[in-house]
């Protein structure tokens, strides 16, 4: 009698590659509620939009290398990436903007490395840089928030502005960073007095306080799922604390920001759960992740401070990307039985 | 209830336990099978060997296969029955491989051997105590079936401090063991008890149980009050249960990567293993059925049940209600750990503590693996602390070394990566696969290490040898170069120079040749040309004929014209060369090329003989050659050789009619007639010794193939093998040959030792001489006894080398050009020389 050979283990637990991802895009949705309500449609569009292509574009790979498109779409790591990506992106960017993006993303910055499991460098973050390099007025551009507009565009002038071009008339506002970026002579007190969305936040800002802390709540939710682990999203915001701390310097005119200030405006809390998180790009072991996460809150202080850009989540997790190989080789976890953790350089007698 | 600190480990996984179902019916015995497969190899180490023959009567409890060493455990009948057979069998293992196995048909009269019980066994002593367990053919019952009497035996320099009883079974479904410790507390205990004074009572004996049995705790407790084992329990956790994580989560220290628990004073059995030991320490029992769970919901009733060993696992089904369209795979073992079963015909052994039945729905096929994300939750669950998802990626490139960088091999393939894995990557395969891989590696690297440090030996030694014989032959063209230097001192002082002279010589020589052998060509045309006249010829032809005939004979006379005029031409020549320095070696050279030319048809016989005598060596060789590769061919070329034989013999009758004639006549001052005489008999001797000399290196290589042959079949008797009778066979026959050459060496001997006795140089005629000699030589010789044949070849050899050695004086000192086969030759004569003597010197 012929019985059918799998190899152990027989059992296996639930959780799929499918439903990780799946969890991860239901914990942004807090994120883009809030971006949708203090910014209008905008954001939502982007991220539907981003999605739809991105999935477009993975299945349109998928079938030119002659794989089975449903079994690889049905992983949704497309849709994360499609999601994320329109989360970054600025209310009511043109819509080629978007698919653009999506289509770097997916067909360049994935699929061209061999897709899921393969890309070196996060998908979404290289469509990002590639958008905020090629086309920098349509990236700089960020709706003002609910507070200060006292209304929001609707839905007819955004789909006009996105797919035809007619612009809405001063939708746009300095966000926080770049208002603390361009200050040269107010104290900051005085800026956060003088400045309409410094001054219409509650702590940081009008509406980027909001959404950061409602990004912070759908991290909160995946770390109790136990989808990643605290230490790179923990190790970054702690390092990108210190470093706003260092350089605080009581408020002059030449300050950086305060703690709290770094830690809820621009894409701070996105970024450090859902973009620093990415597991196929980051390092892997915990000491590791600790290591990646830090050196990346370090890199956004530095770049949103010293650097050209008002916000630098992209370019420091792109860069930690490339290192994050060498700190593989040098944070071996400590197998059990042996006296000390290796390096993965080390020669072996085979 | 004192507290007791435990560790706990990293890692690890909560699959569902599946513990309760297994449960609901108590422990139930198992009838008889009317045929057990017992598998001579049921433990780590070698397999036992079967001591019983087929047809044989055996008692339950009776040793039917021996251990085979200290790592290897009896095998002993669970019943009484007749062997039935011997054979290989499907045994169960994850490959499905079959091995040898002792099939019982049982009679089911469960007749036993007395067995000896012993009442006072806690006063017994270590070594008998120790005698009794391996006798019992004991091995861990945990899953590694490691014989146990190895593990509590330790070497004494690992003292044990804790000796661990391990109760763990986190493995989901599995109860056996938690059954054993509620119902048969006491023996485990009392086994325990056993184990401690075989291990000289360390300080700290415990049982580690994890929390999900707290029945079984309660039972333990019960049972060890009042002594000094602790049972523990721990939070449930797989892979708790694994000998590395129990110690760890017990004491606190790990067991060093490559070394053994009692490197760091800790011994750990199983529960099941304990009890066992109580019984057979006790009791006298060998173990002989053992404790299993059968479960999974592709059967009626799920429960534990004692099953003799060698039961085959459809006679364990059918009696629970079995149903094998329900059924998605047999596991023997848990979910995590266990393999599949290739078949239901194999049986349970002493390591089957789970029959595990699931159906569809209970534990579905595999899902196709996605890519890894990385996602890490493996490297979670890992509770060694690797990083499952590198180790994934680098046994997916293959890349070895890099798997030993991120230690593999401290990978106990306890699937919590893979049973966590998003993308369903059947990791522990990968890992199982690419230690394979990297196992088989080093065992090539090892065998091609050997080969290459055989070979730079080997280098290094021929380098050595190379270097000695270039000092050797750097010296000794020092010195005839110098020799040279005096040589040319000495010749400044005569005004002719040898050298144009030689080489004139050596020109005359082409030309005469040349001459002659237009000669030669013109009478060979005239002989065609008479030919056909002979025989019919109309008068045409004739005339043509007589015409040609006329042409050629004209030619004839122009060629011996020619000839005779350089002959005469060269003697005026060389007279007046030989005029000069009559002192000189060079000048005797001429002289004696001078002589030679006066005597034209005898050199010319001694010519045409050496070079027939160069020819037929060629011929031979390609004869041999033939033999070899072109087995066909070897007709021809034999055929070739024998003509050339003949001619030869006819060259050499010519050469002897000739040579007395020419002696004759030439003045008694004249060596050249004994020079060519001594040039003849050497060819003589050396066209005789051609035949000896090959069967003498035909003999060597024989020898050389003869003693290989005899290491093998050494090697092979050693072993054991079935070839070593046909290499016997072979090292015989190779004697026979090596008998029958040498009785054609030493035939070949005699001949060669006849012709080649030193010449006389003053006697006229050598040939006749030598030839009488010889006989009476081999006259006596056949007379001689083996020993005095070895002195005389011995003596002749040793003539001969100094002959050739002063040759070889003389050669060197005219710088002559055959100086190098003079030496090669001296060499081979010292050579002989020597194996003579040795032969000698075994003789006598």
């Amino acid at each position: 009698m012929a019985l059918l050979r799998i190899s152990s283990p027989h059992t296996h637990r639930a959780l799929g590659t499918g439903a990780v991802m799946r969890t991860v895009v239901l914990a942004t949705l807090p994120g883009l509620a809030v971006l949708t309500y203090f910014f209008g449609v905008g954001s939502l569009h982007n991220v539907l939009l981003a999605s739809i292509t991105a999935m477009g574009f993975e299945a349109a790979v998928m079938k030119l290398r002659g794989r089975p498109v449903w079994f690889y779409l049905r992983d949704c790591s497309a849709l994360v990436t499609g999601v994320l990506l329109g989360l970054a992106l600025p209310p009511y960017c043109p819509w080629w903007l978007v698919v653009l993006g999506s289509g770097v993303a997916i067909v360049l910055a994935k699929q061209l490395y061999g897709g899921m499991g393969f890309n070196p460098f996060n998908p979404a973050m290289v469509a990002y840089v590639v958008l905020l390099i090629s086309f920098p007025l349509h990236m700089s551009q960020w709706a003002a928030p609910l507070d200060i507009g006292g209304q929001t565009p609707g839905v007819v002038q955004a789909l006009q502005q996105i797919w035809l071009g007619t612009s809405i008339d001063g939708y746009t506002a300095a966000t926080p960073l770049d208002t603390v970026k361009q200050n040269s002579g107010l104290m900051l007190n005085d800026l956060y007095l003088q400045d309409p969305v410094l001054s219409a936040g509650q702590f940081v800002g009008a509406g980027w306080e909001w959404a950061n802390l409602a990004f912070l709540v759908g991290g909160a939710y995946l770390l109790y799922r136990r989808i990643f682990t605290w230490h790179a999203p923990v190790a970054m915001l702690a390092s990108l604390s210190i470093m706003a701390f260092l350089f605080y310097d009581g408020g002059s005119s030449t300050s950086g920001g305060s703690v709290l200030f770094h830690l809820f405006s621009g894409a701070t809390m996105l970024g450090a759960f859902f973009i620093v998180t990415d597991p196929v790009s980051s390092a892997v072991s915990t000491r590791g992740r600790l290591i990646y996460g830090a050196a990346i809150g370090v890199l956004i202080y530095v770049i949103r401070i010293w650097g050209n850009y008002p916000d630098g989540i992209a370019f420091a997790v792109l860069l930690m990307n490339f290192a994050a190989p060498f700190i593989d080789y040098y944070t071996l976890p400590r197998t059990y039985g042996h006296k000390k953790s290796e390096r993965a350089t080390r020669k072996v007698d085979q | 209830m004192e507290l007791i600190k435990v560790w706990d480990i990293p890692g690890g996984v909560h699959p569902p336990e599946n513990k309760t179902q297994s449960l609901l019916e108590p422990l139930g015995p198992l009838a008889i099978a009317p045929q057990l497969i017992l598998p001579v190899s049921q433990h780590i180490g070698a397999p036992a060997k079967p001591i019983v023959e087929v047809g044989d009567q055996v008692l339950g409890g009776q040793v039917i296969a021996e251990a085979d060493g200290v790592f290897s455990a009896n095998v002993h009948a669970p019943t009484s029955g007749r062997i039935a057979a011997i054979v290989e069998h499907t045994v169960p293992h994850p490959s499905g491989m079959t091995d040898l196995c002792i099939i019982l048909d049982t009679d089911g009269k469960d007749d036993w051997t007395p067995l000896s019980p012993w009442e006072d066994y806690a006063e017994r002593n270590k070594d008998d105590l120790l005698a009794r367990i391996r006798e019992s053919g004991i091995a861990g019952l945990g899953g590694a079936g490691f014989p146990a009497a190895v593990k509590l035996n330790p070497r004494a320099n690992h003292p044990i401090d804790t000796l661990i009883i391990n109760g763990t079974e986190c493995e989901p479904y599995i109860t056996a063991d938690d059954v054993l410790m509620r119902e048969r507390a006491q023996e485990v205990i009392a086994g325990t008890q056993i184990l401690a004074q075989l291990l000289n009572q360390p300080e700290r004996v415990v049982i580690g149980v994890e929390d999900n049995k707290p029945e079984a705790i309660a039972a333990l407790r019960k049972a060890a009050e009042g002594s000094a084992i602790q049972v523990v329990s721990f939070p449930t956790k797989y892979p708790s249960g694994g000998e590395k994580q129990l110690i760890q989560i017990l004491t606190g220290r790990e067991v060093p990567a490559g070394q053994i628990p009692a490197a760091i004073g800790v011994v750990c059995q199983n529960v099941g293993t304990t009890a066992a030991i109580y019984r057979a320490v006790r009791f006298g029992e060998p173990l002989v059925k053992r404790i299993t769970t059968v479960v999974g919901e592709a059967l009626q009733t799920q429960r534990n049940i004692e099953v003799l060993f060698g039961t085959p696992v459809n006679f364990v089904l059918e009696q629970h209600g079995y149903q094998h369209k329900k059924a998605s795979r047999l596991v023997m073992g848990g979910p995590m750990m266990g393999f599949s079963l290739p078949d239901l015909s194999v049986p349970v052994v002493k390591t089957t503590n789970c029959l595990l039945a699931p159906s569809k729905k209970e534990l579905p096929p595999p899902e196709p693996a996605m890519a890894c994300i990385r996602c890490g939750m493996c490297a979670e669950a890992c509770p060694v602390e690797l990083l499952p998802q590198q180790l994934f990626w680098y046994a997916q490139a293959e890349d070895l070394e890099k798997l030993e960088t991120h230690n593999l091999f401290d990978c106990i393939e306890c699937g919590a990566c893979s049973y966590v894995c998003p993308s369903h990557i059947p990791l522990v395969q990968y890992y199982r696969a690419a230690k394979g891989e990297i196992r088989q590696h080093r065992i090539d690297k090892e065998k091609s290490d050997r080969s290459r440090r055989r070979f730079e030996f080997r280098q290094d030694r021929i380098a050595k040898e190379e270097a000695e014989k270039e000092a050797k032959r750097l010296a000794r063209k020092k010195a005839a170069e110098e020799a040279k230097k005096k040589l040319a001192e000495q010749k400044a002082n005569t005004p002719a120079e040898p050298k144009p002279a030689a080489v004139s010589t050596q020109d005359t020589d082409k030309q005469r040749a040349k001459l002659e052998r237009l000669l030669a060509s013109a009478h060979e045309r005239l002989k065609k040309a008479e030919q056909p006249l002979a025989e019919e010829a109309t008068d045409e032809q004739a005339e043509k004929q007589a015409a040609s005939i006329k042409q050629a004979q004209l030619k004839v006379s122009d060629a011996q014209k020619k000839l005779d005029a350089f002959i005469a031409s060269q003697g005026e020549n060389n007279r007046q060369a030989s005029s000069t320095e009559a002192n000189d070696p060079v000048a005797a050279a001429i002289e004696r090329a001078k002589a030679k030319q006066t005597m034209s048809p005898e050199e010319k016989l001694r010519n045409s003989v050496e070079s027939l005598q160069k020819r037929l060596q060629k011929a031979e060789q390609k004869v041999i050659e033939a033999k070899d590769n072109k087995p066909d061919m070897v007709e021809a070329l034999q055929q070739g050789v024998d003509k050339l034989k003949d001619k030869l013999s006819a060259a050499q009758n010519e050469l002897a009619e000739l040579t007395p004639a020419a002696a004759a006549p030439a003045t008694p001052a004249n060596a050249t007639p004994d020079v060519a005489q001594a040039a003849i008999e050497r060819a003589k001797a050396k066209l005789a010794m051609s035949p000896e000399e090959k069967l003498r290196s035909s003999l060597e290589s024989l020898y050389k193939r003869l003693e290989k042959a005899e290491q093998k079949a050494a090697g092979a008797k050693q072993e054991d093998s079935d070839k070593a009778e046909a290499l016997q066979q072979g090292v015989e026959r190779l004697k026979e040959k090596i008998a029958s050459t040498q009785k054609e060496l030493a035939e070949a001997t005699l001949s060669t030792v006849a012709e080649e006795t030193p010449q006389d140089p003053a006697t006229s005629d050598a040939a006749s001489l030598a030839i009488e000699k010889a006989k009476a030589k081999a006259a006596a010789m056949a007379t001689m006894s083996a020993s005095d044949k070895l002195r005389n070849q011995v003596d002749s050899l040793q003539a001969r080398l100094e002959k050739a050695q002063a040759r070889l004086e003389k050669a060197e000192q005219e710088n002559d050009d055959n100086i190098d086969a003079f030496r090669t030759g001296v060499s081979k004569l010292e050579e002989k020389l020597a194996t003579a003597r040795d032969q000698l010197a075994e003789l006598t």
